[in-house]
């Protein structure tokens, strides 16, 4: 695979620009895209940047081809990849079913922005359902949620390879402030990293004749009976499960001694983190809990960060989402849950400190 | 050091280009940063407000519910931003476009323990309407310090409208010196390389702007004169 | 290597069925065809076999088995996953339009076949299929038009005719309520760009079906342009009509709404 930059390449660039040059870096070899905001701007450089690398592209008519043509390209044994948000995010939840169902690598980056339907197309958290159980199905599938433009560089390279390792659709979940905003990056050749590219391989279109030189490849989506489907759905969550070690990630700080633990996902996790390393500064004992996979969920760790805690408050850009995954996770243990729940707004580093202390404060004076 | 600068105006105005150009200097200055733009479904038109942080440390959430460092170059744009004054918080305006007592029933409007009248606070900060306030800080007990900088009618009577939000962006690093002139300049040189490369002159009309907003404020009385 | 089924011993009425009994049906078989998945799951006396086995031939004449890839959609058509000896992919519904383009954007190389049916075509993925069509996409799309949504259990479809019965036309078809039949090859032709080709065959009349087909390949291998398809069949199940009737309905009803010929060839001027 090509190099993308001569040497580690310190960047001050738009995330939309960052997982255009990941998906070159990932050795992504097409993209298939509609036009919505707010990921717009990956298509604008990846269509600049591709015949530069020898890459395709094609736009389509709308997220359900694009989706599905991305289907086509994986199934073609081509790294391939497409992108959107909220509406469009409703309609592609149709190939990422499809993928669920026949186990196919391909890779989607989410942009969230304002929900429910059109909404804004500034940001939000809402579609942190979708990405994870959306259409019908059981959500077998990978969803990472980056938090900052190394992170989207890192982590849409981690997808590609995820996706290709497990043969389970993987999802890059970011949202419009990431997408939109400038910070530093720093960009790099993955095999400088020590990251190796998993290979790729064709479904169909082998060499031989299928029939003659070989068996031919049979692809179906459809079954007949109720016996054949049940198995299909315990064997690929049995699968699932067994992976979730390899694949789950998270991310904490200041767990000892905490009298609250604050929960946040994607860009929300930063301010949670800011926050508490504000109130550690004033001596409030609080630490923080971050899943940067939100499936599979990293349920084990989260129980074993918050047994000891008499509660835990989850910050969402949205009304629930994490938080219902949070109560799933930690049912059973005594801990007091609480929830500052901002629907497609964004939560700052001062009011989560804000939230946290008064809580703090009230619980003390109920003592 | 961590200073959080708001700047909103009217689509077209360049509001997004000086947050772009000074996330683009600290950057290069090797400090922390982050821009980010608001933006709505329309492609022109409306107010923009472009979100800019400047750091020695990382930089957690990219927005912010408190401005240290406002500037408001039309008068919706002072509607909307009303939310952003706190107590500390500088506010830099264009008074060719926005009359100095709408700015002060703006931070009232925020400091709701304030009872003064409109004008009462406008001078009580100093702020007098066809005063010279010379960026001066206003006085210790209204903690919030406004500078009228007449930018649109010295960018459309002295050098051309378009560079109006360069002349701003001067204004911004005199007063607030968050990153240096240097680091602006170079920051220009490499985002317009292309534009400044096809059209010289453009360069020149820029950098006369930026130096003239710095001069403003350095130098002269710079009033809420209309 | 396996003989071809076209020898001698077999001749072939025009509707495509094996009338002499010479020779075993694996022998009638077309080589493309997966012996080890027949007998086949359509229902007596349904037209998808019919087009399936026009399909095999062109590919055998055009020595294409080793590259073509088949996609095949929801409905009856789904039935063809694992019909042939060619790498397949059985998709969702109205999506194998957008599957095979994408595919073919991917790996030029392949032949890639859509294979749909009318619902698929026409309704749920009528955008695809227009949208293919504009872009030029060099795949081979092939409709079969049977007039209802048959694997749902016979409900109007676009190509539905006036009058015609369904299960939600109990009173049969009215056009000033649901609109006048698809023309589907019509509107092929009419928003086709050059080097494009679109057909309307019927399993009626099997050799012009193989010819044409045989063309919507060619035009693909060519790499001239979009290549469609759309195949006048029969449903006898959701019809509820007997082997007669059933000719009847697709030789006369049928084709007096739907012509069958070339709409538009790749030489056209356009």
């Amino acid at each position: 695979m090509a190099r993308i930059v001569d040497d580690d390449q310190r960047m001050f660039m738009t995330g939309n620009e960052v997982l255009a040059w990941a998906a070159l870096a990932a050795g992504a070899e097409i993209m298939y895209g509609y036009p919505i905001t707010p990921q717009n701007e990956i298509m604008h450089y990846w269509t600049r940047l591709a015949p530069r690398f020898e890459r395709g592209f094609l736009q389509t008519e709308d997220e359900l081809s694009a989706g599905f043509t991305t289907l086509g390209g994986v199934m073609a044994g081509k790294r391939a990849f497409s992108a959107t948000s909220g509406p469009g995010d409703i309609l592609m939840q149709e190939p990422i079913c499809m993928a669920e169902m026949m186990r196919i690598p391909a890779v989607w980056i989410i942009q969230q922005r304002g929900a429910p339907s059109t909404a804004t197309v500034i940001y939000g958290q809402q579609e942190t359902r979708l990405a994870c159980f959306g259409g019908n199905g059981e959500g077998h599938r990978v969803v990472y949620s980056t938090s900052s433009h190394q992170e989207l560089f890192d982590y849409l390279i981690k997808a590609f390879n995820t996706a290709w390792s497990y043969r389970f659709p993987t999802i890059l979940l970011g949202d419009g402030y990431q997408g939109k905003m400038r910070e530093a990056v720093t960009l790099y050749n993955p095999e400088d990293h020590g990251v190796k590219l998993v290979p790729t391989e064709p479904f169909v279109g082998r060499p031989g004749v299928p029939g003659v030189d070989r068996a031919p490849a049979h692809y179906r989506n459809t079954f007949n009976i109720e016996e054949e489907i049940y198995e299909i759905v315990h064997a690929r969550e049995e699968e699932f499960e067994a992976l979730t070690p390899q694949i789950v990630e998270f991310e904490s700080g200041y767990l000892d001694e905490a009298e609250m633990i604050l929960i946040g996902h994607g860009i929300v996790s930063r301010a949670i983190k800011e926050a508490v390393k504000l109130l550690q500064n004033k001596g409030v004992k609080v630490g923080y809990f971050r899943p940067v996979t939100l499936r599979p969920f990293p349920v084990e760790e989260l129980r074993k960060a918050v047994e000891k805690v008499p509660a835990v408050m989850v910050f969402e850009s949205a009304l629930g989402q994490l938080l219902s995954m949070v109560k799933e996770a930690v049912g059973g243990l005594p801990v007091k849950i609480e929830a500052f729940l901002r629907p497609g707004v964004g939560i700052c580093t001062d009011e989560a400190a804000e939230q946290v202390q008064e809580y703090l404060r009230k619980s003390s004076m109920v003592h | 050091m961590h200073t959080k600068i708001a700047v909103a105006g009217e689509g077209g105005q360049g509001v997004q280009s000086i947050g772009e150009i000074l996330a683009e200097a600290a950057n290069r200055s090797g400090l922390e940063t982050t821009y980010m733009p608001n933006f709505g479904v329309e492609q022109r038109g409306g107010v923009s407000i472009a979100f800019v942080q400047i750091s020695d440390r990382p930089i957690g959430s990219p927005k912010f519910k408190r401005a240290d460092v406002l500037v408001v170059l039309s008068p919706r744009s002072v509607e909307r931003t009303r939310g952003y004054v706190t107590p500390g918080t500088t506010v830099i305006y264009d008074s060719s476009s926005i009359e100095a007592p709408k700015i002060d029933d703006m931070t009232i409007g925020i400091q709701s323990w304030e009872t003064l009248a409109p004008e009462g606070f406008a001078d009580m900060a100093g702020n007098r309407p066809g005063k010279g306030i010379k960026g001066e800080e206003v006085r210790r007990d209204s903690n919030v310090r406004t500078v009228g900088i007449p930018a649109a009618r010295i960018a459309k009577e002295e050098l051309q409208p378009r560079v109006f939000n360069i002349l701003i962006l001067g204004a911004i690093l005199a007063i607030t010196k968050v990153v240096t002139v240097e680091a602006a300049r170079e920051a220009m040189e490499h985002m317009f390389r292309e534009k400044f490369a096809q059209r010289p002159e453009l360069r020149d009309d820029n950098f006369a702007a930026l130096e003239r907003g710095l001069s403003l404020v350095e130098t002269e009385q710079a009033g809420a004169g209309r | 290597m396996e003989n071809k089924t076209s020898g001698s011993a077999t001749s072939e009425s025009k509707t495509g069925f094996t009338t002499r009994t010479v020779v075993t049906p694996n022998e009638a078989m077309p080589k493309v065809w997966r012996r080890e998945t027949k007998p086949h799951r359509f229902c007596p006396g349904c037209g998808h076999p019919i087009i399936l086995k026009a399909l095999a031939q062109a590919v055998e004449e055009l020595d294409i088995q080793g590259r073509t890839v088949f996609g095949c959609d929801i409905g009856c058509s789904l039935l063809a996953w694992d019909f042939f000896n060619l790498d397949s992919i059985q998709t969702h519904h109205g999506r194998t339009t957008p599957v095979i383009a994408g595919l073919k954007r991917a790996r030029p190389d392949l032949i890639g076949v859509a294979y749909m049916g009318d619902g698929g075509g026409y309704a749920i993925g009528s955008q695809h299929l227009l949208n293919a069509a504009m872009r030029n996409d060099r795949v081979t799309v092939i409709l079969c038009n049977n007039t209802v949504y048959a694997m749902t259990g016979g409900q109007m479809a676009p190509t539905t005719l006036p009058t015609q019965k369904t299960e939600t036309t109990p009173y049969g078809r009215d056009p000033a309520m649901t609109g006048e039949p698809t023309l589907g090859p019509e509107l092929m032709a009419a928003i086709g760009r050059k080097g494009a080709y679109a057909a309307r065959g019927t399993v009626a009349n099997y050799r012009q079906l193989v010819k044409f087909t045989k063309k919507a390949l060619e035009n693909q291998l060519a790499d001239r342009g979009f290549s469609f398809l759309e195949v006048l069949s029969t449903c006898p199940t959701n019809w509820r009509t007997t082997p007669r009737q059933t000719w009847d309905f697709v030789e006369d009803d049928m084709t007096r709404v739907y012509k069958v010929g070339e709409f538009l060839k790749p030489e056209d001027e356009k």
